[in-house]
């Protein structure tokens, strides 16, 4: 019994924690398709520099997190990987239609660790490595265009035995990061600061640009830091960050 | 119900393989361990108990980021493959069974150990007074005599087997036929929204999991019985 009045205690008093943060300054919760991992901790440091308002960043592939919000998690602003899940939250109710944008355009690099490994297309037809690493296309828009790409140049079907799939594009990347798989399709974003090893980026005629909408979700209606959010990616602070990282902006193109 | 999609069957088919081989592995190797464990008066063999039950306690995401070094092309995995002209063991069946064995260790060990233990010193005495050779009694005697504890030890190793997941997912690669197992096709099911299919698998590993307890029960009792 008394076990039980100390953790009713604790628990109280962790609540009250937690109002008095949440008085001080605003808090959203922002789910992030992986390939915008290291972006979005820039943007949030930047966004906390200039609101105040802390970002709250969960990452994972687009096709879980759309998952995870139909089920009603605790996001409040939804950075996806491609417009199609945006636009079916939309569609499901659960997110504000008009506050859906573009905020990157995303671009496909297929990468080794090995120097020499990659040249070009070539090195996808002589198809001189035992695994090629991609995410899952069904969840994962990178994983998807990796598929177009291959489709394009009439490989998949030779390719298809090499695959080796990640749950989403954080891990098809630490597959060739650790050396697993010598070769795969990542972000852009994931090697855009690391000269080693070798790369291709893939022409974009090969597939379907990867415009990444952002979104409102429902939580996060009537929210101060998550309506910040979204205007703070619109800015040119969050537009110098997504250059630097490999993306064209949304909002030009 | 409907047609069921063929990747299901695979993927069953797959996750029993994993499950009966790395039990069979498991009751191999670790009965001499649990042996060794239960008769030892070595000071450190504690130390090797703890050891034997890490996998208890990791999050398996940590057992999954050393195997997937460790398996890998600059770890001793990669050396191994290189036997048969392969650059690592990930993303393979023998990678998966690697991990399965390192993480449902203790389940097969522990039953045994205690089985081993709770037998006591008196049978084997009897057995050398009677002129049986070390061996002969471990064979005849404390093996039969263990034998609850070899079935409890078979039934957790392979459910538990059956249950992994996070080592999967780590260094598995989602490749049908060869290392997607039952839980990471769920886990692929639910990320696509396929909640058909997810709530089939899902379904009956719930059967499945019931099952196992309600049997490890019915032996613990028949045991109980058994010893009065």
């Amino acid at each position: 019994m008394r076990t039980l009045k100390s953790l009713m205690a604790a628990v109280a008093l962790t609540a009250t924690g937690l109002g008095l943060v949440q008085a001080k300054a605003a808090e959203t919760n922002v789910a992030v398709a992986a390939n915008f991992t290291s972006a979005a901790k820039d943007i949030a440091t930047a966004f906390k520099e200039k609101t105040g308002h802390d970002a709250v960043l969960s990452f994972g592939s687009t096709g879980k997190l759309y998952t995870q919000i139909t089920q009603d998690a605790p996001f409040q602003v939804f950075l996806a990987a491609d417009t199609a899940r945006p636009e079916k939250l939309v569609k499901d109710g659960l997110a504000a239609a008009e506050s859906r944008f573009t905020y990157a355009v995303g671009k496909l690099v297929l990468w080794s660790r090995d120097p020499a490994l990659v040249t070009g297309e070539t090195t996808l037809k002589q198809a001189s490595f035992e695994k090629l690493s991609i995410c899952n296309p069904a969840a994962a828009p990178y994983g998807a265009a990796a598929v177009e790409t291959m489709k394009s140049l009439g490989l998949y079907d030779a390719l298809k035995p090499k695959f080796v799939e990640g749950a989403n594009i954080s891990q098809a990347y630490q597959f060739v990061e650790t050396g697993n798989a010598e070769i795969g399709f990542v972000a852009l974003s994931q090697v855009v600061s690391d000269d080693r090893g070798s790369r291709w980026e893939v022409p974009q005629d090969l597939y379907q640009p990867i415009r990444q909408d952002a979104v409102l979700l429902n939580k996060g209606e009537g929210n101060e830091a998550a309506a910040a959010f979204l205007e703070f990616l619109k800015g040119p602070e969050v537009h110098a960050i997504i250059v630097r990282y490999g993306y064209a902006s949304g909002m030009s193109s | 119900m409907g047609q069921l999609p063929p990747d299901i069957w695979i993927a069953v088919r797959l996750t029993v393989e994993l499950a009966a081989i790395t039990t069979a592995i498991l009751l191999i190797a670790g009965t001499p361990l649990a042996w060794w464990l239960s008769r030892t008066g070595a000071w450190w063999k504690e130390g090797v108990a703890a050891i034997v039950a890490m996998p208890l306690v990791l999050p398996p995401t940590v057992l999954g980021f050393y195997l997937l070094v460790a398996l890998g092309p600059d770890g001793p995995g990669g050396m191994i493959a290189s036997l048969w002209g392969a650059r690592t063991l990930a993303f393979t069946f023998e990678g998966l069974v690697i991990g399965s064995v390192v993480y449902s260790l203790p389940f097969v060990v522990q039953p045994i150990r205690n089985a081993f233990e709770a037998m006591g010193d008196r049978p084997l005495e009897v057995a050398a007074t009677l002129r049986a050779s070390p061996l002969r009694a471990f064979w005849t005697v404390a093996i039969p005599l263990a034998r609850p504890g070899f079935l409890t030890g078979a039934v957790l190793g392979f459910a538990h087997t059956v249950g992994e997941f996070g080592i999967v997912l780590m260094i598995g690669g989602n490749i049908p036929g060869s290392t997607k197992v039952l839980s990471v096709a769920i886990f692929d099911y639910v990320e696509t929204s396929q909640w058909r299919e997810a709530s089939i698998l899902a379904g009956g590993m719930v059967v499945f999991g019931f099952v196992v307890i309600l049997t490890m029960m019915l032996i613990e009792k028949r045991i109980g019985r058994a010893g009065l």
